[in-house]
């Protein structure tokens, strides 16, 4: 009854799922991004405060949130291949990194933006931009030290447990402008309380967030692929994948 | 059972118990002084590795008044950022010295291979280990302090926060430090990897000696400097052991 779920642990299971999926994530992927850009750039009305401004919200937390939600879905799939032993979970913590890395910048960057016009600046150092800044930096470690290895099972583990342990980065990200004075807003969006952001704003908002999560896991099927072709070149079925010889290599 | 000096005192110890009796021979306090005592004898015998660090701090410290302003008013304010970081950055400089040379020499193998819980080995390793490099610091800081004008009520914050905060470097800086214990040339990239987590603590021990500066009550940060030194010893050993296993492959 489970064998579905043994299934996705095994690499060419996986690479084929994978690329079945990956159209069908990314698809309405950008879809959602389509609707979602016209509803917040043309139907959202402007903010009664900071005019047409406050648009790029459209794409600056859907990004932090996607930064901190990869952190985490690395740090879990590096522990579950610790943990199980599972090499295709350190597979897909290898592939989150750099996904994770491009959010985290492109949310400082669009903060940045954001700010400039807003708070009169570019950069400040309160809690929630400088642990911010702490992911970009705890994701290049990641990547650095996986990049320092030559056996790539020393690789998976030393960067897991690293993952592991800078994963309680992401809950002071998360709380730092509840626990501590912030020049950044407080939380507009909270899982018990009416959001304090407008309803013909906020649908927009909650459309870029989902299109840009399935776009994350759409995009992480296709890295995962490509990662799993790299460490089982040699297996008979990666083989026949390389040479274009299976009838799914068209995928 | 007699416990005799050199680097196979514990192998020894453990291999004739385990034709004695089915328990290991040392207790843990024995098996910690054992760990404790042998590595801080090999690192005061080459304290001259030791002895980088501290200097780098006294460098650290100089660098500044030349570089930014000599004037008294200047140096009172940035004094508890400036012995911070550099007692931070004299940590990362250290930290190769814990586990390069005895996994060069198969000792870390040796360790790994005994029927005593590796993360409390590693605590007594890293005790010694901030003994020898931690305590440098803590010493010279007030004395670099005063060529900073820092006031007495100061001072003392100051190396009271570093008593607190060195020892939580060390034991973060060796998780760092066991995780690259087998790279070449990983010098900046261990810096990396631990310093985010070592910001908790030059953030709180920088604030505790501002707040005794400016006349008003340190105790908050130095009630969390604490805590991260108790979450720490009880925390890292576990971590810095699973990852000396990644490394001592």
């Amino acid at each position: 009854m489970w064998t579905w779920f043994y299934r996705l642990a095994s690499p060419p299971h996986f690479y084929f799922l994978a690329g079945k999926l990956s159209s069908w994530l990314l698809i309405p992927a950008i879809i959602l991004v389509v609707i979602g850009t016209w509803g917040g750039l043309v139907l959202a009305p402007p903010d009664y405060q900071q005019g047409d401004a406050f648009r790029i919200i459209y794409v600056h937390v859907p990004s932090a949130y996607l930064s901190m939600m990869v952190y985490v879905t690395m740090a879990l799939a590096g522990a579950i291949g610790l943990i199980w032993r599972i090499k295709l979970a350190h597979a897909v913590a290898a592939s989150c990194a750099p996904i994770g890395a491009s959010f985290t910048f492109a949310a400082l960057v669009t903060g940045a933006v954001w700010g400039k016009p807003m708070w009169g600046t570019y950069w400040e150092w309160d809690p929630r931009l400088t642990s911010e800044l702490i992911l970009l930096f705890l994701y290049f470690g990641y990547m650095g030290l996986r990049g320092a290895f030559e056996d790539i099972n020393q690789a998976d583990r030393a960067s897991a447990i690293l993952a592991i342990a800078g994963v309680v980065n992401v809950p002071i990200i998360h709380f730092s402008v509840i626990w501590w004075a912030s020049l950044h807003q407080g939380p507009t969006l909270s899982k018990l309380e009416v959001p304090s952001i407008s309803g013909d704003m906020l649908w927009p908002l909650l459309t870029m967030i989902l299109a840009f999560t399935l776009f994350f896991l759409g995009i992480l099927a296709m890295r995962v692929r490509g990662e799993v072709l790299e460490r089982e070149f040699q297996a008979r079925w990666a083989q026949d994948v390389l040479r274009g010889a299976s009838p799914m290599s068209a995928n | 059972m007699p416990v005799n000096s050199g680097t196979e005192a514990t192998a020894g110890t453990a291999a004739e118990a385990e034709t004695d009796s089915e328990a290991p021979a040392l207790g843990l306090l024995a098996l910690f002084w054992v760990v404790f005592e042998r590595d801080l004898r090999v690192g005061l015998r080459r304290w001259t590795d030791a002895s980088n660090s501290a200097l780098f701090f006294v460098l650290v410290v100089t660098l500044f008044p030349l570089a930014l302003s000599p004037r008294a008013e200047v140096l009172r304010t940035i004094a508890p950022g400036v012995l911070w970081i550099a007692a931070l950055l004299a940590t990362l400089l250290s930290l190769h010295l814990l586990f390069r040379a005895d996994l060069e020499d198969g000792t870390l193998e040796q360790l790994l291979t005994l029927p005593y819980p590796l993360g409390w080995m590693l605590l007594a390793k890293t005790s010694a280990h901030w003994i020898i490099t931690g305590i440098p610091l803590v010493v010279m800081a007030p004395i670099l302090a005063i060529t900073y004008h820092l006031p007495a009520n100061a001072l003392g914050v100051l190396t009271f926060s570093l008593l607190l905060g060195t020892p939580t470097l060390s034991l973060l800086g060796s998780i760092g430090a066991a995780l690259t214990a087998g790279l070449r040339g990983a010098g900046v990239l261990l810096a990396f990897i631990v310093a985010p987590l070592m910001l908790p603590v030059l953030i709180l021990g920088a604030r505790a000696t501002d707040l005794a500066l400016a006349g008003a009550d340190p105790t908050g940060p130095l009630y969390l400097l604490s805590a991260l030194l108790v979450l720490a010893v009880s925390l890292v050993p576990v971590v810095a052991a699973g990852a000396i296993r990644v490394s001592a492959d």
